[in-house]
């Protein structure tokens, strides 16, 4: 234990662009080295995708070269580089703390996504699970306005989620796609991917006028009823697309152009957070926590408390729709299928086991459960045993959630780390 | 009619159950008024009615000069119509300084957008009511725990957030639900300082419902009795004192034999 933390306490002088850096350099050794010569003296077939946790389950013999190479790879490059680049990432880490907050956010996010766009670029499955969990962590965002900081049980959310994805696909499709169920496309295809954000932000706006049929009721119930209202409105939803032709019915709809490519959904998942941060750090958001605890002293002390709840859900249900719209563009198919109880479930896993009234947590929490349910894909069913048991296992430990009641402070984590802080 | 509040002939019936019978009441500015009466009497009722919880059956109330009747609690609230709870009615994940800048919330003009992109017009009005805050905490005497959650302060303590954050919605009057319930003696003395002084420093009129007769008559000038939804007696703190008809409600009747 001792030597574990005084190991842990030797990085603490690490600031975040260090930990860039570490990153940045396993994910060159990866691109030059990692095929050539690390997978292939670990008897490795390739490169290993997720770390190697679909290797090592599909064939336990693989073990000792999965291992081998994570830390080749990622560990001790990672750390070491992290540690010993110190001297010259904390100077940097200083003169971007003298710039304005967002000019040094956006630098390291634009690094960030630089690493992360090369580590995704190395096989085509790595940008797709990155997208989907970039998807994921907006959806997750967008329930916990709604589940943790409004603290209404809905479970509604992949019915607002399948009106976005229908909503900007049907103006996709129409649009700018020539294909049999629109006819030709009304405008050219080159302004297609220019137009896809106001395509999205149609399908958000949709979800958040479906989200007054759930809103409203809300005014007069909370809790058990509330949910069975909620509910009721995702297999509205559902139903209603299984029965309009029009649209597919339950065959579903395909053909989307692939206007979201990793860099746009990036820009989609930052924008949700920093829109989603502000509101729930603005009075305007805190509301929503005051109705929440006590909806009578709420109003007592002027808060509008229908506007409150009403905003709750449609800017949730917005979000839930952007996410949708994402979805349909990344897969190019959906069917009513995806928006279904099993939807539901992966959407309430993510926001419970992250933690309720937390941005952080619900990143934490959709990216844990997307790679988990993505790493253990080869267990088949047992999947569906072992990330069930971690969320009873989190719900009895922290009943809120792994990260719950905790903002984002982005001035403390981007702060240079030049003196090794005391008990870390 | 130069009162601030006005309250005539106030009826109110929960289904088959008259609640409360013509009730009147006026206060006027910077006034301090007790509402007494055993449990069950209808006093809670009343603060209920005239904040706007329940719309009152029959009668009109009034807030200089403007009908409040009917409004939403909310609106009525940010009319200048403070008021504490008799129970607690804190917000238990939040803590001290949130919950008196919630109190500004009708005090914003920002709107939503304004609070989606955090605009300047938002981060000024923000910082402002931060300002504000810290200073009613401090009058308070709450200013240590301000990034405290509620719920692990005292429960002097919370009171006084209750009332710091009742102030910060800008009243004109302060309803006050039995504000020394479950208090010590100490804490009580404390408090009766406390209602003085916000009296003095905010020049707000203030209603409170009150058990403890100490309290209530060195505080108030002007107290008001209620039993079964009525009015019995109303007059200065000695009068109310040697009332029989209040005596025999808080005491019962002597057996004439």
């Amino acid at each position: 234990m001792e030597t574990a933390r005084k190991f842990i306490n030797m990085f603490s002088t690490v600031p975040v662009l260090g930990w860039m850096l570490g990153f940045f350099t396993a994910v060159l050794i990866e691109y030059y080295w990692g095929y050539d010569y690390i997978s292939y003296y670990l008897g490795l077939p390739k490169i290993p995708v997720l770390f190697g946790t679909l290797v090592m389950l599909k064939n336990p013999m693989m073990i000792p070269g999965v291992v081998g190479y994570d830390l080749i790879v990622y560990v001790i490059p990672i750390l070491l580089i992290a540690k010993l680049s110190t001297f010259f990432t904390n100077p940097i880490a200083v003169i971007l703390e003298k710039t304005p907050l967002w000019v040094s956010s956006i630098v390291h996010l634009i690094l960030f996504y630089g690493v992360l766009h090369l580590w995704a670029g190395i096989n085509d499955y790595r940008v797709l699970v990155v997208k989907l969990t970039l998807i994921s962590i907006i959806l997750t965002i967008s329930i916990n306005v709604i589940n943790g900081y409004q603290g209404e049980f809905s479970c509604s959310h992949p019915g607002f989620m399948a009106i976005g994805a229908y909503v900007s696909s049907i103006i996709t499709l129409y649009f700018f796609v020539s294909d049999k169920t629109f006819g030709a496309a009304v405008l050219s295809p080159v302004l297609g991917p220019w137009l896809f954000p106001f395509a999205l932000l149609a399908g958000g706006l949709a979800a958040a006028l479906g989200s007054l049929l759930v809103a409203i009721p809300s005014f007069r119930t909370r809790g058990d009823y509330l949910a069975i209202i909620s509910l009721a409105f995702m297999f509205i939803v559902k139903s209603a697309i299984e029965n309009l032709n029009v649209i597919g019915g339950a065959r579903g709809m395909g053909g989307q152009p692939d206007y979201a490519p990793l860099p746009i959904i990036f820009i989609w998942t930052m924008l949700c957070i920093w829109v989603v941060h502000n509101f729930v750090t603005s009075i305007m958001g805190k509301a929503l926590n005051a109705v929440r605890d006590d909806e009578a002293a709420s109003e007592s002390m002027t808060v509008k408390t229908r506007k409150t709840k009403m905003t709750a859900f449609m800017f949730g249900a917005f979000w839930a729709g952007i996410a949708g719209g994402l979805f349909a563009h990344v897969l190019t198919y959906i069917n009513p299928g995806m928006f279904s109880i099993n939807r539901l479930a992966e959407i309430l896993a993510m926001v419970y086991f992250g933690g309720l009234n937390s941005i952080v947590g619900s990143i934490v929490g959709a990216v844990t459960i997307n790679i988990l349910g993505e790493a253990l894909r080869p267990l088949e069913l047992f999947k569906w045993i072992i990330i069930p048991l971690i969320l009873i296992f989190v719900m009895i430990f922290r009943p809120y959630g792994l990260i719950s009641f905790k903002e984002i402070n982005a001035k403390r984590l981007l702060r240079s780390r030049h003196k090794k802080e005391q008990g870390a | 009619m130069s009162a601030l509040l006005n309250v005539n002939k106030m009826t109110h019936y929960f289904g088959g159950l008259r609640a409360v019978h013509n009730y009147n009441l006026n206060i006027e500015p910077l006034q301090i008024t007790g509402l007494i009466g055993p449990n069950g009497a209808g006093k809670t009722t009343i603060f209920n009615l005239i904040t706007g919880v329940y719309t009152p059956t029959e009668g009109s109330i009034t807030l200089d000069n403007e009908n409040i009747k009917g409004l939403e609690t909310n609106e009525i609230a940010s009319k200048g119509l403070g008021r504490t709870f008799q129970n607690l009615a804190l917000w238990r994940h939040m803590n001290v300084l949130d919950h008196v800048k919630m109190a500004h919330y009708s005090q914003l003009s920002y709107g939503l957008v304004g609070s989606f992109f955090n605009t300047p017009k938002c981060r000024r009005q923000e910082s402002k009511a931060t300002e504000n805050s810290y200073r009613l905490l401090e009058l308070f005497d709450i200013k240590q725990h301000a990034d405290q959650l509620v719920t692990s302060l005292p429960y002097g303590a919370q009171r006084r957030v209750e009332m710091a954050r009742a102030m910060a919605t800008n009243p004109k009057i302060l309803f006050l639900d039995e504000p020394t319930a479950g208090m010590t003696p100490d804490e009580l003395v404390q408090m009766i300082k406390i209602i003085r002084q916000v009296h003095q420093d905010f020049k707000v009129a203030i209603f409170l419902i009150e058990h403890r007769m100490k309290f209530v008559m060195e505080l108030c000038q002007h107290i008001q009795t209620l039993v079964f939804g009525e009015l019995i007696a109303e007059g200065p703190p000695e009068e109310i004192q040697n009332n029989p008809q209040v005596i025999e409600a808080y005491l019962g009747k002597e057996d004439v034999t």
